[in-house]
């Protein structure tokens, strides 16, 4: 293969007077940006319409089941771009307008990547809530909670420790995720992965380097995540292996 | 911009229609392949052989660590190398053609972890039985444990499937022309953006809805019968 | 105390409880048994509004439990109610248990409610265990914290469901002493159990349910002196038979 290594050139000065390696940093930069804030989305969100789901208020079921699927069964692309060409064109004109001019992508970015992430969310704070102990409501309600007080003080907590191994490959996988967001303009890690590429033609050693970026970024969500699960665990309990009454 | 008008999605419904057919041919190629590709690595990572199991673990973790938009455009500049290196000439392959090649090869990382949870949710007793029969190993795995592990985990196989027909519209990143990418080359030529991607929202919602219900009554039958 | 009057259940087209009437004056003891799947668990969920029911009503110290206007959390806070499976709140150590209901329902102070409930877990001889959490502790005093956390909301009736049922044999007679010195303090109490030497010993009344009615309802000496109904006589023969 006369394929030419060079692993020098990332210290090359690219034509905007920056360095290659300075886009990779900035677009690690964008990149944590996007996840961080659309993980941020999710959880919110996902937790919200997870409980929804689990209420006694059919209503309520109806609208976290039609969010799920319609959120889950559309691509994520196709989702980035509906909320980014059609949206605003269905909104009354002056919103319509601030958001295509003023609003910053970014933010449209991490809501759009935000909302899909929040149906994978909803799905596992639902299964979390649904594997507690019916038990553990009646007890809440015996003691004159309200049924919002069970989920705030009995059934939240245990839900998320349960899922939290769930929610940690979610928030790993929105790294991943959010490499989409190069396509509504986002200069996000792929997105200068891509431009790289076509500057220089160095395809294998900018694929080893983002490869392995990502990698650690996913690793270093782990990690935090894994920290939070052992600061959480509950003493002479083993979460997951709870048995059923 | 308030007249919508859907008569662009109309007059080019055949280029859609292409679009939605190699969506719909990447698919069904990745889906065997991966899961062919994908059980064979479930086998190595479950076998007893050290260098088999590091192989397909390594595999599967990387494969499920990096996104798929930068394995589409890696794959596609790197597999014409590749080849160029065993035939000694110029191989471009074009972007339509390495996503087939992509797509079995990533998903099959997906499909092995299935196949792996399968295969293990086997009861150890029918091995047991098997050998006692006098299979051989190999006659164990095909003949026993593995039809039962591909009928338990089909509805989970499915729905890896229909992630993956959703997944295929990132062939965007090198412009081949799938479902989506037919409506956005329509789009960059007729600037009518809501009707293009509206219709596509909506028929990726009404495939993907009919094909996850039928997975969802699928495995409420494949409950019974157990 | 508690009225039940005419009350019957269905879940779908599947009636669970079938004209149930009875009541529990204050300060008796009525024990509720009979065999599994006779409706005496939700008989009693039903007196604190746990399980809707569609029939009849339950008045609890003036009360109406079906009325949709009831303030049910405030009337349930003042229920005592403990669970065949504990139901302690895996997530919080012990001391916490006992203190959440009284702070965030009754709206005590921390101090008070900490002290409150030390000084129940004390009466159930528990004291040391207040910084661990349920899991660290076997069942019978996972199941006397219990009681401890329903008596420290100052309830003016207990309710207990099968609070023994799900105990090891040898951790029974722990619960079971802790219910006997409240009945003989003369709380006013709702046991569904199969535990005849606890209603022969401060039982006033036995309640006998099956196939979900009441069957019997007599004055302990009654019920096992000369149970009237076939039923209740079969079933006294099998469990005493242990």
């Amino acid at each position: 293969m006369n394929y030419h290594w060079d692993w020098l050139f990332f210290f090359q000065e690219a034509d905007d007077g920056l360095k290659y390696y300075e886009w990779i940093i900035s677009g690690m930069g964008w990149t944590v940006a996007v996840s961080l804030g659309a993980l941020a989305v999710a959880l919110l969100l996902g937790s919200v319409l997870g409980v929804m789901r689990t209420t006694p208020s059919r209503l309520l079921v109806a609208i976290g089941d039609t969010y799920v699927d319609v959120f889950r069964n559309v691509p994520l692309i196709v989702q980035l771009f509906m909320w980014f060409f059609v949206i605003p064109e269905f909104l009354p004109e002056k919103l319509g307008l601030w958001v295509k001019q003023e609003l910053p992508y970014l933010v449209t970015a991490i809501i759009g990547l935000g909302l899909y992430t929040a149906a994978r969310i909803a799905e596992q704070v639902k299964s979390g809530i649904n594997a507690l102990a019916r038990g553990q409501r009646f007890a809440g309600l015996a003691l004159g909670f309200t049924e919002w007080q069970t989920y705030r003080y009995v059934r939240l907590p245990m839900a998320y420790r349960i899922v939290l191994p769930a929610i940690t490959s979610e928030a790993m996988n929105i790294f991943k995720n959010s490499a989409v967001t190069y396509a509504v303009g986002i200069l996000e890690l792929y997105f200068q992965y891509k431009q790289i590429i076509e500057k220089t033609s160095q395809v294998l050693e900018i694929t080893i380097v983002v490869t392995a970026i990502y990698f650690g970024l996913a690793f270093a969500m782990n990690r935090v995540l894994a920290f939070i699960e052992k600061r959480s665990a509950v003493p002479g309990l083993i979460t997951g292996g709870k048995g059923g009454h | 911009m308030n007249d919508f008008d859907f008569g662009v999605v109309t007059a080019n419904w055949q280029f859609l229609a292409e679009g939605l057919r190699y969506t719909l041919q990447v698919t069904v190629v990745a889906m065997i392949g991966g899961i062919i590709l994908g059980t064979l690595l479930a086998l190595m990572r479950l076998s007893s052989i050290k260098p088999l199991q590091l192989f397909a673990s390594a595999y599967v973790n990387f494969f499920r660590s990096v996104p798929l938009v930068q394995v589409i455009l890696a794959f596609y500049l790197i597999l014409p190398m590749v080849l160029q290196l065993f035939t000694g000439q110029p191989m471009p392959i074009g972007a339509a053609n390495s996503a087939y090649f992509t797509f079995t090869v990533f998903e099959a990382a997906y499909y092995s972890e299935i196949m792996r949870s399968g295969i293990q949710s086997v009861a150890r007793g029918q091995i047991a039985a098997g050998s006692a029969l006098g299979f051989t190993y190999g006659q164990t795995m095909r003949l026993v444990v593995l039809p039962q592990a591909f009928r338990n985990m089909l509805p989970v196989l499915l729905t890896q499937t229909i992630v993956l027909f959703q997944d295929v519209s990132l062939v965007y990143a090198i412009g081949a022309t799938d479902f989506f990418g037919a409506a956005d080359k329509i789009t960059q030529r007729d600037l009518r953006p809501v009707e293009m991607y509206t219709t596509v929202a909506v028929v990726y919602f009404i495939i993907c809805f009919t094909l996850s219900r039928l997975v969802k009554r699928l495995q409420a039958r494949i409950a019974i019968i157990r | 105390m508690i009225e039940i009057k005419n009350v019957s259940k269905w879940y779908g087209s599947f009636q669970v409880l079938t004209d149930c009437t009875t009541h529990v004056n204050k300060g008796e003891v009525v024990v509720v048994c009979g065999p599994s799947g006779s409706g005496k668990s939700t008989l009693i969920k039903c007196v604190n509004g746990l399980e809707p029911f569609q029939q009849g009503s339950i008045v609890v110290d003036g009360t109406a439990v079906e009325a949709p206007k009831t303030n049910l959390p405030k009337l349930r806070s003042r229920v005592g109610m403990v669970f065949q499976h504990f139901e302690l709140f895996p997530h919080m150590t012990i001391t916490d248990n006992l203190a959440i209901a009284q702070i965030k329902v009754l709206g005590r102070k921390r101090d008070e409610a900490i002290d409150k409930g030390m000084k129940l877990l004390d009466r159930v001889g528990l004291k040391a265990h207040a910084h661990k959490f349920p899991g660290q502790l076997s069942g019978g005093q996972q199941q006397r914290v219990a009681i401890a956390r329903a008596l420290a909301m100052d309830p003016i009736c207990m309710l207990f469901d099968e609070p023994t049922s799900a105990l090891d044999p040898e951790m029974i007679n722990e619960v079971l002493d802790v219910m006997v010195e409240l009945a003989r303090e003369g709380m006013t109490m709702m046991c569904v159990t199969h535990e005849m030497g606890f209603a022969r010993k401060v039982a006033h009344r036995v309640i006998f349910m099956d196939r979900g009615a009441i069957v019997e309802d007599a004055s302990k000496d009654d019920f096992f002196g000369q149970p009237r109904s076939e039923r209740a006589q079969t079933f006294l023969a099998k469990i005493l038979q242990h």
